[in-house]
């Protein structure tokens, strides 16, 4: 049997995190079919084809699927999965939406947001924000699986040439209908993504404030993050959020200035490669996970730190 | 117009967790427990939905043991008018809940079922979307806007581009998100009124589902402890380390 892995896209271009999945998804079983459901995207199947670890891409291209909803491509995805051991997607706001549609409709418990593949039935996963970690095994015939994508190395997405099969559209659902998407956009690097991450907490004290974060996440091409508290404050919109609640995020430097480190915060950045924490409060939790640990007022330390930064000869993009 | 609203009851997020050491779950004994957050932010826009003319009346289901009760309780003192405790021992899957709130649903009729938008313990994320798809319903998950119409939806959905905004026909699933609103507290009169509330108990097993686990719990374990490092003196010494120890500048 073989596994069957469902892509995001936006019908241009495939989404980073499929490129994740698809690694996890391999690693389960090397017979790795994706599935694409889209409207016009012959450059995504084509884009597909060519990621070496796929051996084959399935096609559904009709306007029904121009926006993702849900149900439509639940529809596609059960007419076409039959003959699958694994139906598999990304653990992100795609994937989390779509998954547990398709399980239940085949009698499927889902194995959530996984972290690691031990065996084709048996995964590692994160519960309670990730203050523990279950070894689960899905006794159900048939797996549906999500896949947390910070969790794996994006696949290769070169020098592959899978074949393409245009496969069938499913029935429209009448119940759902798409009005719009306003996406953010910006310059940055983006937070789910990016190599850098500075956060702010409380601790800025306002988002005016925010500016001497901006100012340094400039300076190293870095996205910017924010603790619940300062998005409840108002200081900066919530898709900068780090944590439990909003991004789980995995850069190789993530700099959190002026955040205590409550539970639901480290949860979304304890795995970071380097931590860097700037906070006056010598107690706060955030050093009990920080590689390197500043104490000091961050309105004087984020100043001299993006003066130490101009200093440098080079900096690392 | 009938809103249901499903509730579970978890260890309260300012808790911090501990791994029983054979490795079979976490501590519960003793320990807080509390309304899943994003669930009281269902109850909350339920309520406020009634307030508001549009609905008449707001049910608080919860799935699980004896004192599962308490977050209903407490839904009624912030405004649902009657409760259905449905009692199930030891784990239940999400599929199972799913199937059991199916025929709560198939029982009281509701036009709209609200639910957060994922339970803070297993964090598994699936419950709301598979009740939609059991009875198939539209669903919205992850709304942080909610605008009632006549006989349809207009909710704005947190997704990972942003903000998205779908039409759903109702009778409809809203899986609630923590910024859809700001949940009330229950006042001290309304504590008090709560208590004469109706809650109808009912257990799982009369409901004809089949609750039994399909996943295995094999272990339950620490996450790998991240070590402190160390506390530098100034900016200066930090840019340093970043550079040429940890070279990630």
């Amino acid at each position: 049997m073989s596994v069957l892995l469902i892509a995001e896209h936006n019908n241009k271009e495939v989404k980073p995190f499929t490129l994740n999945a698809i690694t996890a998804a391999s690693q389960i079983d090397q017979d790795l079919h994706v599935l694409l459901i889209g409207s016009k995207a012959d450059d995504v199947a084509k884009s597909l084809s060519e990621v070496p670890l796929v051996k084959k891409v399935l096609h559904i291209d009709h306007e029904i699927y121009e926006n993702y909803i849900a149900e439509n491509y639940t529809a596609a995805i059960l007419k076409h999965s039959d003959k699958y051991s694994h139906i598999i997607c990304s653990a992100n706001t795609f994937g989390k939406n779509l998954m547990p549609r398709v399980a239940a409709l085949l009698d499927i418990s889902q194995v959530s947001d996984i972290i690691k593949v031990i065996s084709p039935d048996t995964f590692l996963r994160p519960i309670y924000a990730g203050n523990a970690f279950a070894t689960v095994k899905s006794n159900d015939e048939k797996k549906c699986v999500t896949i947390r994508p910070t969790s794996f190395e994006a696949a290769e997405t070169t020098g592959g040439s899978a074949e393409i099969e245009k496969i069938d559209a499913a029935d429209l659902s009448e119940n759902t209908k798409f009005i719009n998407r306003e996406e953010i956009k910006s310059d940055r690097p983006e937070l789910g993504t990016a190599r850098i991450v500075i956060s702010g907490g409380r601790g800025l004290q306002s988002g005016e404030n925010f500016k001497l974060i901006t100012d340094v996440a400039d300076k190293l091409n870095a996205a910017i993050g924010a603790s619940r508290a300062a998005v409840d404050a108002g200081y900066i919109t919530n898709e900068h959020q780090v944590g439990q609640t909003g991004k789980v995020v995995v850069p190789d430097l993530y700099i959190a200035v002026g955040i205590s480190g409550a539970i639901q915060h480290l949860a979304g950045m304890k795995e970071s490669k380097v931590i860097v924490a700037i906070n006056k409060d010598g107690e706060a939790p955030i050093f009990s996970v920080a590689d390197y640990g500043l104490e000091a007022d961050l309105f004087e330390a984020l100043p001299q730190f993006l003066e130490e930064l101009n200093k440098l000869n080079t900096i690392q993009k | 117009m009938k809103i249901l609203v499903a509730v579970k009851r978890v260890i309260d997020y300012n808790v911090q967790i501990r791994v029983k050491e054979d490795g079979s779950g976490v501590v519960t004994d003793n320990v807080k427990m509390s309304t899943n957050p994003p669930d009281d932010n269902a109850i909350e826009e339920a309520v406020k939905i009634k307030e508001s003319g549009k609905a008449t009346e707001i049910i608080a289901v919860t799935v699980g043991e004896e004192k599962a009760q308490e977050t209903v309780r407490k839904a009624l003192a912030v405004g649902a008018d009657r409760g259905i405790h449905v009692k199930v021992d030891g784990i239940i899957e999400p599929l199972a809940v799913s199937k059991i709130l199916k025929k709560i649903v198939e029982k009281e009729n509701p036009d709209l079922v609200f639910m957060g938008k994922q339970a803070i313990d297993d964090d598994c994320n699936q419950t709301g979307q598979m009740l939609a798809a059991h009875l198939n319903w539209p669903q919205a998950t992850f709304a942080s806007k909610i605008e009632v119409n006549d006989k349809s939806l207009q909710v704005t959905r947190e997704v990972d581009e942003g903000l998205e905004t779908i039409e759903v026909n109702t009778p409809a699933i809203v899986t609630c998100d923590l910024r859809l609103n700001e949940p009330r507290y229950a006042s001290l009169p309304n504590i008090m009124k709560a208590k004469k509330k109706p809650i109808e108990q009912i257990n799982a097993s009369d409901l004809g589902v089949d609750t039994n686990p399909r996943i295995e719990h094999i272990k339950i374990e620490e996450p790998p402890k991240r070590k402190a490092g160390i506390k530098v003196a100034n900016v200066e010494e930090l840019v340093q380390k970043l550079k040429n120890e940890a070279k990630v500048i």
